[in-house]
């Protein structure tokens, strides 16, 4: 073990430069977000994902953002294990029919202020899902949505701009 | 020897490709229910259809399959998990969906509807649902010092969603209940009526993690009732796609289960290997999951230019990487404490309920659809499947491993022998009906597809994930462990809720 832990120290990182915000993320968010509000939480968000009814795609990529060439806890973002200790949620998948309640409840045991991201294709309109019996919809269906990332799924680095985008948008 | 067919009689159904189907009566299906619970056969799938419920058999000692078919002109036919529990969750699901009624099922309460949906038996006899259901009853426990742990649907991680419900007398879990559904998309309805490239990208999406192995399987079901020849070149590209598949599943695991024991080195590292992985796919096939590449009759893509240096740098670099965290988890003291002897799946178990991929194999269980019933290229390619018999956490971290190390000399094999030439093949299917099964081999085990076209449209599609098999198995070993060792053996068994719930 301290052989690679001593080749850790010695390498250099794997971790890349940081893209820069999304614009069309900017222009989206400046609608939604209450600046006073983020100016309360500074540069520091905590994230509660939500599967909603995903194929597992999109938690696959925004597992990836924890990994070494991503780092998201670098600019201050980090996933938390309760919507009670979150800022964000971050909503994969069509919302399907037995999500539904979850999701709302979810969304209300977020203490404001808070903000939703759909993530993936699926997630704005319920993509190859609608018309489905079992689908409610996009997630903008259940609970109000603050930004969109397109994608099938989104690729990390879609998914970090986009992310860093809710930081500038301020 | 008797072939399979032979033992089953009944009328042999003409233009089914894949392996032979049989409509049988209902003395046909008791025989082949009592041969599944003799455990003579293995049961590969059981589904509904309009008026007719099918089910798929293994004989393993004779590498043969067989569907064996019963109509159910009166809604019933005799249930399968009466005498053999593999099949209770299955029926359960066909009763919701279909409206047919398992006569004899012990277990009669509701599977993937959970009381959300507008319409009851969707893809059946629809109708209106009740607008007030009966909650779900979970199983009694009753005993002093008992208490109850829910968990879910939202769960803690960034992972998919499912209701545990655990019994626990202080620190062990005397029995967990699974609740699962909550991800059901219909996705089987959305395939009756899809044209066969629309129906490829839901296959696709069944199970985001097995994008690959489910459009395979798919796509040989569709080839089977097409009698579709796949061009040589499109064999192995969709080998190297499904094998690279396998690697960055298996990297992710074996670094997450390690997470699990707060052992984040390791996740750290084979987070790395995985990435590398996602993104030599992405060079070679332009999408890191490599989504819609696969298609029947071919691939939709071939191997971009420059791109085989991108994976024989990740071979090289996974060699040189590899022993030293093989030899880390294997010298951790406070690592293997936890996973060593911790939630042991039986070999009884595991050969009753045909459980696919290293589940299985950590259990005696060798099955891999690569081999039995084999499709190419892998006949012409050297590897073996590895299979141990201790059956605990760490013996499934330790199949993985092995994979791993298979599936590297797979991907340089079939880059050494890629065929030039054509990448698809085009194919008509007008004219009547066809049908046919195909299996692939997912990181996770054995994937099932059977489709119904009826000309170049999609009539009925199934497509079974090997969690199915899989989940009820998580529920036997977790009994008589910690709660805290959970996560250790639910990672172990990464089943799908989404290729499940479907």
């Amino acid at each position: 073990m301290r052989r690679i832990l001593f080749e850790g120290l010695m390498r250099r990182p794997l971790t890349e430069a940081p893209p820069v915000a999304d614009d069309d993320a900017l222009a989206e968010l400046a609608a939604n977000v209450d600046r006073a509000a983020r100016r309360r939480l500074g540069r520091s968000l905590s994230i509660r994902e939500v599967d909603a009814g995903s194929c597992n795609g999109c938690e696959l990529e925004i597992h990836a953002l924890n990994n070494a060439f991503y780092d998201l806890e670098r600019f201050g973002l980090r996933f938390v294990a309760s919507p009670r200790h979150a800022d964000v949620l971050l909503v994969t998948g069509p919302v399907t029919r037995n999500m539904r309640e979850a999701l709302a409840r979810t969304y209300d045991a977020t203490p404001d202020p808070k903000w939703v991201v759909a993530v993936g294709d699926c997630a704005l309109d319920g993509g190859l899902f609608s018309g489905s019996y079992a689908v409610v919809g996009g997630v903008s269906a259940v609970v109000p949505v603050d930004l969109h990332i397109p994608g099938c799924p989104p690729r990390p680095t879609q998914l970090l701009k986009g992310l860093l985008s809710l930081l500038e948008a301020s | 020897m008797a072939t399979l067919t032979d033992m089953i009689s009944g009328e042999l159904v003409q233009r089914h490709g894949g392996c032979p189907r049989v409509v049988v009566n209902e003395d046909g299906w008791r025989f082949a229910t009592s041969q599944l619970s003799a455990g003579y056969w293995t049961l590969l799938g059981l589904w509904g259809d309009t008026g007719a419920v099918h089910m798929t058999v293994l004989e393993e000692g004779a590498r043969e399959i067989a569907v064996i078919t019963i109509l159910c002109s009166h809604d019933r036919f005799p249930s399968v998990g009466a005498v053999h529990a593999p099949a209770v969750r299955l029926e359960r699901a066909i009763h919701d969906l279909y409206g047919i009624l398992p006569v004899g099922l012990p277990d009669t309460r509701p599977w993937l509807d959970l009381g959300f949906w507008d319409v009851e038996h969707p893809l059946g006899k629809r109708r209106v649902a009740p607008a007030k259901r009966a909650p779900y009853a979970f199983l009694p426990t009753e005993g002093e010092n008992l208490h109850q742990i829910p968990v879910g649907p939202v769960h803690a991680g960034i992972i998919e969603p499912g209701h545990f419900r655990f019994t626990a007398n202080g620190e062990t879990v005397v029995r967990l209940e699974e609740r699962l559904g909550y991800v059901h998309k219909g996705i089987e309805g959305l395939m009756a009526g899809a044209t066969v490239d629309q129906a490829a990208r839901l296959a696709g999406r069944t199970s985001g993690d097995s994008s690959v192995a489910f459009a395979l399987a798919f796509a040989h079901a569709v080839e089977a009732a097409g009698e579709v020849q796949v061009p040589p070149r499109a064999i192995h590209l969709r080998a190297l796609m499904a094998e690279l598949e396998r690697l960055a599943n298996h990297f992710g695991d074996i670094g997450a289960v390690c997470n699990d024991a707060s052992f984040s080195l390791m996740h750290a590292h084979c987070g790395v290997l995985r990435e590398r992985t996602l993104r030599a796919a992405d060079a070679c096939f332009g999408h890191r999951l490599m989504m819609d590449a696969v298609l029947p009759g071919g691939v939709a893509r071939d191997l971009a230019a420059d791109c085989i240096p991108h994976v024989a740098a990740l071979l090289q670099d996974t060699r040189a990487t590899l022993p030293a965290l093989i030899e880390l988890y294997d010298n951790t003291a406070s690592l293997q404490d936890r996973t060593v002897s911790t939630g042991i799946l039986r070999a009884e178990l595991a050969r009753q309920f045909g459980a696919g991929g290293y589940v299985g194999r950590a259990s005696g269980r060798a099955f891999d659809a690569r081999k039995t019933p084999g499709y190419r290229p892998y006949g012409q390619l050297d590897f073996n499947i590895p299979v141990l018999e201790t059956g605990d956490v760490n013996a499934r971290v330790w199949v993985r491993i092995r994979e791993v190390e298979q599936s590297l000399g797979l991907i340089e094999q079939i880059l050494n022998t890629l065929p030039v030439g054509a990448i698809r093949t085009e194919f008509g299917l007008a004219g009547g009906t066809r049908e046919g099964l195909g299996l692939a081999e997912a990181f996770r085990g054995d994937v099932l597809a059977w489709v119904r076209l009826e000309g170049d449209r999609i009539a009925r599609c199934h497509l079974r994930d090997p969690s199915w098999f899989q989940w009820p198995l998580l529920e036997a070993v977790i009994e008589g462990n910690i709660v805290a060792d959970f996560p250790l053996c639910n990672k172990s068994f990464n089943c799908s809720y989404s290729g499940h719930d479907l």
